[in-house]
């Protein structure tokens, strides 16, 4: 027993090192969503185009919520693979254009191409802020009640689709059959 | 023409003194005219903004407050709180409104949950723990006596010896 006391300094020592060992590959930037499993917050708004949307207009799907922009590099880098989900027609994508300028939105998607089903119009960035948007690019997930299930902060590419959204989709639709 | 005299020369750095103050106190009055820019009714109410937008975060350049950031979505929570305090709603209100958006990472002062009881009392436990451990070494000095470890008539020659003091 008076042996083992000499270990307890290592032993200390270990169990911290793991700690702080785990705390280097975490990603302080990427922050839990406070809308995980609550519903979309109401929005009645204009969407880049003109119309004006509601959450009536929301797909009666599950569907991904793109927060965007003109100014935003990285969602030109996510940009093709939006395009190939929406093409493809493997889910619909709705846009939060966030603090942009309509006109610059509309430029931006005649030039890139419009994977969106509609963009919501968010010049202010208040409808980011009910979100909890802190910077576009960021992606959520909403099931077909409407409720936001999963956010993904930053770019969406091919390799975060099938390693994140493929199995966060299939358990919601297993979850949906077992109704 | 104006002569030059050092009583001339002591009026020129003089001036040249006042007016990189005056400049400074522009400069310094332009960087935080971005908190300053917001119109309030009451003094009140201009504290209160000051207080909240010290202790909240800014959710996208970490690790500074609303105040100290030029983010754009801590530009629009500046101005979110000034219309809640305008609006007439209370701190705890305005602080509950940022909570529900972005969690405890906005509070500068997290809550006390169960999931914050470490951060909160953490350094207490530790504080406690070496305490005790202080206490124990300080009690287990105590308890040996002068005589214990005093020594006896041979240990005191050879001390001697090894101090090279002939007995």
């Amino acid at each position: 027993m008076n042996k083992l006391k000499f270990f307890i300094p290592v032993l200390v020592f270990v169990a911290l090192g793991i700690i702080l060992w785990r705390g280097l590959y975490l990603d302080p930037r990427t922050l839990p969503s406070m809308l995980i499993d609550k519903p979309m917050p109401g929005f009645e708004l204009t969407a880049v185009d003109g119309a004006e949307v509601s959450n009536d207009d929301l797909p009666d799907q599950i569907f991904l919520l793109n927060v965007w922009g003109s100014y935003c590099l990285p969602c030109l880098i996510e940009h093709p693979t939006l395009m190939r989900l929406s093409e493809e027609g493997e889910i619909p994508v709705v846009g939060v254009n966030y603090r942009d300028r309509q006109d610059l939105a509309a430029n931006w998607l005649e030039e890139n191409g419009n994977p969106y089903a509609f963009s919501i119009l968010d010049e202010s960035g208040r409808f980011g802020i009910d979100l909890g948007v802190y910077g576009a690019p960021e992606t959520y997930l909403v099931d077909s009640n409407g409720v936001i299930r999963f956010r993904h902060v930053r770019v969406l590419d091919e390799t975060v689709w099938k390693q994140q959204f493929l199995p966060a989709i299939a358990e919601l639709k297993n979850e949906g059959s077992q109704r | 023409m104006t002569s030059w005299t050092l009583e001339n020369l002591r009026k020129g750095v003089c001036l040249g003194f006042v007016s990189m103050l005056l400049s400074g106190m522009f400069f310094s009055t332009a960087t935080i005219a971005q908190v300053d820019t917001f119109q309030f009714d009451t003094a009140e109410q201009q504290q209160r903004f000051r207080t909240l937008s010290n202790e909240l975060r800014c959710p996208m350049c970490q690790n500074s407050n609303l105040t100290g950031s030029t983010g754009g979505v801590a530009e629009d929570l500046r101005r979110e709180v000034h219309r809640m305090i305008i609006e007439g709603m209370t701190d705890d209100q305005i602080i509950q409104f940022m909570f529900e958006r972005y969690g405890d990472f906005i509070l500068f002062r997290p809550r006390l949950t169960a999931a914050t009881t470490l951060l909160w009392f953490g350094p207490l436990i530790f504080l406690l723990i070496g305490g005790l451990i202080g206490f124990g070494i300080w009690r287990r000095a105590r308890k040996v006596s002068i005589k214990d470890i005093a020594l006896d008539a041979s240990q005191q020659q050879r001390l001697q010896q090894l101090l090279g003091n002939k007995p």
